[in-house]
């Protein structure tokens, strides 16, 4: 099928991941950016504030004095009916985890892109994804991208996710920290009216009725219709706004994949479903699962092993939260063994992706082997010939039928 | 049906597409008469907390569109509980530390949609009530931030001198010798060893268009006040007086009382701060500045509160002294400062 905008239609330029962001927020009228600088993320804002400073936007930039300010900020703004988004990394991120919660629960669609960044302490500027993790239980749509196109593909696709009525919460872009916030790529960029369409012009508020107002109005702060945000709720109403919440969550997936196909016809791309990526999954006897950067280097080398008669697949995580369980067993159910690839740990467990697939599969009445490799913290590079090894790693379990050694590190001394 | 429901609950609504420019009104029995302050009956605030009153006469300055944010703390708290508001204007509460950050983040809003046509209104004031906890401490930091970017909004503190809603503990604008639950009066320690954060100074030293202190029994000079601070273009920072029965310890039917003596001892006077004039004393810290003879001993203040009893056993008459010398020190230094101080 032909896209709305084929590739001679679109706007070929060299950008590095966070340019990227930049030019997908830049496009898709965004009326409050509240901001701090903290490296991977710091070239969005800068690259933002040049739009600003030269009157690119309309939007109101606020340069606020932490990312905990920056998330309240942005509280503020949705909760006032305008579109929101920020940007951190790491020890930004962590800051910010109080009104994370907030965000999340008061269903505000703000869109952060979080440029993921070893947590401190030791300080480290580089990638893993220890900071995400740290949110993956605050209510948050988490996406993780491969590439830069992906990541200016997906913050433009998160405004449409996070403020669909059947959804309506804050959706984090993740992108890799160095691996693709500084690095060059050529990306293709929709004409700003296509973005424009595409995510039907400015936010519209939701509508819900409320009894003391006895009439349908826009869940906002509207003098108006004044309605109360984030009242005192004890146990007597707590839990059915979790459920709410819980319920929300459940609707994403089927979201998600509409948009991505909505994306696919008018740009011509697509990221599998949009919630897994699968290479090479049909009849292999290992598959391995990462998330994020890592998935193409482990693809071609798959690609290569696959030439050389080996039966190796990869699926590559896109939506982490919600965690695609169903999506996953169905595709790792015929594998013998299954490598999960964890840029973080859980210090005393495993890595968080491991724990999640692991459940994902306890349905099963024969389950592949699992065994999780832990790699790249503090951004430690994963060449191929490392992954390489791993995927023969992988194949001896297969051909032994089974490992005592569940938890393995990828590059590390001492270990390797 | 609609309109019987707004009556019934006296919420203040604005009508889209309208201006409303609502008059300073100074005739109290015409305000009552003619406004809808934007706190209902109904919360569960205690009885005789200042903190109701001061929102309610606050309001009664709104310019017409208003949206309140409300730092954690006692007013938030006892003012929602799920299903129910006392608040008949938009109001948000996001955290503790983070009201002032909320506040930038719904002014910066309002901008972005006035600029694309899509606000509806004229001009919609931001209001911001936050306790000392949430703003000499924890929410410092938002509050210099929102200052230094000058965003648009009155940020009203109610400052009940501890962390009351967590139940009494000190805070930076505890006083000193008062005791708190975290400031106990023991046997080595007299209370709060430390003096009370100089906020409004502090606010001051921002240099934004506006700072103020008011207390609810001088209604007049707060009402006049508040409206000051949503005329500034720019931040404007409010200091309120706002006496806690429960934490200070004291008869719920004196409250206003207790103003009265924190600005005649001058613990709490009454000033404005306006950049390009300066410090200006008010109401009746201005007669006192001109009559220094109807200043109070602090012994008057201390003595109806029981969180300052240990000041009134004859072994801590030395303690009473030295409050009464730093409530004095911080007096002198604001007549020298004042340019409407008599010299
Ligand atoms: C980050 C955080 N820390 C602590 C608390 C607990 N807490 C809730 S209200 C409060 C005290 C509020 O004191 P203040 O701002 O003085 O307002 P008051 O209750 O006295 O009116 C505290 C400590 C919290 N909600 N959030
Ligand atoms: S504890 Fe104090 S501040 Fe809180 S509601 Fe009661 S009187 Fe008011």
């Amino acid at each position: 099928m032909a896209s709305k905008y084929p590739v001679s239609k679109q706007i070929l330029m060299a950008v590095n991941g966070d340019e990227a962001v930049a030019y997908a927020v830049k496009q898709s009228l965004v009326d409050v950016v509240a901001a701090y600088p903290i490296t991977p993320q710091t070239i969005i804002v800068e690259k933002f504030s040049e739009f600003v400073a030269n009157g690119e936007v309309y939007t109101e930039f606020i340069p606020v004095e932490s990312e905990h300010s920056a998330m309240s900020a942005c509280v503020g703004a949705a909760a006032t009916g305008a579109r929101a988004f920020t940007a951190t990394a790491a020890n930004g991120l962590a800051l910010m985890w109080e009104i994370l919660y907030i965000a999340a629960s008061l269903r505000l669609p703000i869109v952060l892109a979080v440029v993921n960044r070893a947590l401190s302490a030791p300080i480290n500027i580089h990638c893993d994804h220890s900071d995400a993790m740290g949110m993956r239980d605050a209510g948050w749509i988490q996406l993780f991208v491969e590439n830069s196109q992906e990541a200016y593909d997906t913050t433009i696709q998160a405004f449409r996710i996070a403020e669909d009525p059947e959804v309506l919460l804050p959706v984090a872009v993740n992108l890799d920290g160095f691996f693709l916030s500084h690095t060059l790529e050529n990306i293709r960029m929709l004409p700003d009216e296509a973005v424009r369409a595409f995510l039907g012009g400015h936010r519209k508020v939701h509508k819900t009725y409320v009894d003391y107002l006895g009439k349908e109005v826009e869940v906002k702060l509207d003098p108006a219709n004044p309605l109360s945000f984030g009242p005192l709720d004890l146990y007597d109403y707590y839990f059915e706004h979790k459920m709410q919440q819980i319920e929300a969550m459940k609707r994403v997936p089927e979201v998600i994949r509409r948009v991505n196909e909505e994306w696919y016809e008018l740009s011509g791309r697509r990221y599998g479903d949009g919630i897994i990526a699968t290479y090479g999954v049909e009849d292999a006897e290992v598959i391995v699962t990462v998330l994020g950067s890592t998935a193409g280097t482990v693809r071609s080398v798959a690609k290569k092993m696959r030439k050389a008669g080996r039966k190796v697949g990869i699926v590559r995580i896109r939506m982490f939260r919600p965690f695609p369980f169903d999506e996953l067993r169905e595709v790792l159910k015929d594998a013998r063994v299954v490598g999960v690839m964890d840029r973080a740990i859980s210090f005393g467990s495993y890595g968080p992706s491991y724990l999640e697939i692991n459940a994902a599969l306890s349905e099963l009445k024969s389950r592949p082997v699992l065994v999780n490799y832990i790699y790249g913290l503090g951004g430690r590079d994963v060449p191929p010939n490392l992954v390489e090894r791993m995927f023969e790693e992988l194949l001896d379990v297969a051909k032994a039928g089974g490992t005592a050694e569940r938890l393995r590190f990828l590059g590390v001394r001492g270990n390797v | 049906m609609s309109e019987r429901r707004e009556e019934h609950y006296g919420l203040l609504r604005f009508e889209r597409g309208r201006h409303y420019e609502m008059p300073l009104d100074l005739n109290l029995r015409r305000l009552a008469e003619s406004r809808r302050p934007a706190i209902l009956p109904g919360h569960r605030l205690c009885a005789g907390c200042a903190a109701p009153i001061i929102v309610k006469l606050a309001s009664l300055a709104f310019r017409g569109p208003t949206i309140l944010v409300n730092a954690t703390g006692c007013l938030e708290v006892a003012t929602t509980i799920f299903p129910y508001t006392s608040w008949g204007v938009p109001w948000i509460h996001n955290a503790f530390e983070n009201a002032a950050a909320t506040a930038s983040g719904i002014e910066a809003a309002l901008k972005a949609m006035k600029r694309t046509g899509r606000l509806g209104y004229e001009r919609v004031d931001v209001v911001v009530f936050a306790g000392d906890g949430g703003t000499f401490d924890i929410g410092l930091q938002a509050l210099s931030g929102m200052a230094e970017r000058g965003h648009d909004v009155l940020y009203i503190l109610y400052d009940n001198e501890a962390y009351m809603n967590t139940g009494i503990q000190r805070s930076g604008g505890t006083p000193p010798f008062a005791w708190t639950t975290t400031s106990p009066a023991g046997r080595v320690l007299p209370g709060k060893m430390q003096e009370k954060k100089p906020i409004a100074d502090i606010m001051v030293a921002h240099r934004i268009p506006y700072v103020a202190t008011a207390t609810p029994a001088h209604w007049a000079d707060l009402i006049r006040k508040v409206r000051k601070g949503l005329e500034a273009e720019g931040p404007a920072f409010l200091h309120t007086f706002s006496p806690c029965d429960r934490g200070w310890r004291f008869d719920t039917n004196i409250t206003i009382e207790i103003c009265r003596r924190a600005v005649d001892t001058c613990y709490f006077p009454l000033w404005e701060w306006v950049r390009g004039k300066g410090y200006l004393l008010t109401d009746r810290s201005l007669t006192i500045a001109r009559n220094p003879r109807l200043k109070k001993p602090i012994k008057k203040f201390v003595e109806v509160q029981g969180r300052f009893k240990h000041l009134l056993k004859p072994e801590n008459k030395h303690l009473l002294k030295q409050l009464q010398e730093y409530v004095d020190a911080v007096w002198e230094d604001l007549l020298e400062r004042a340019v409407n101080a008599p010299r």
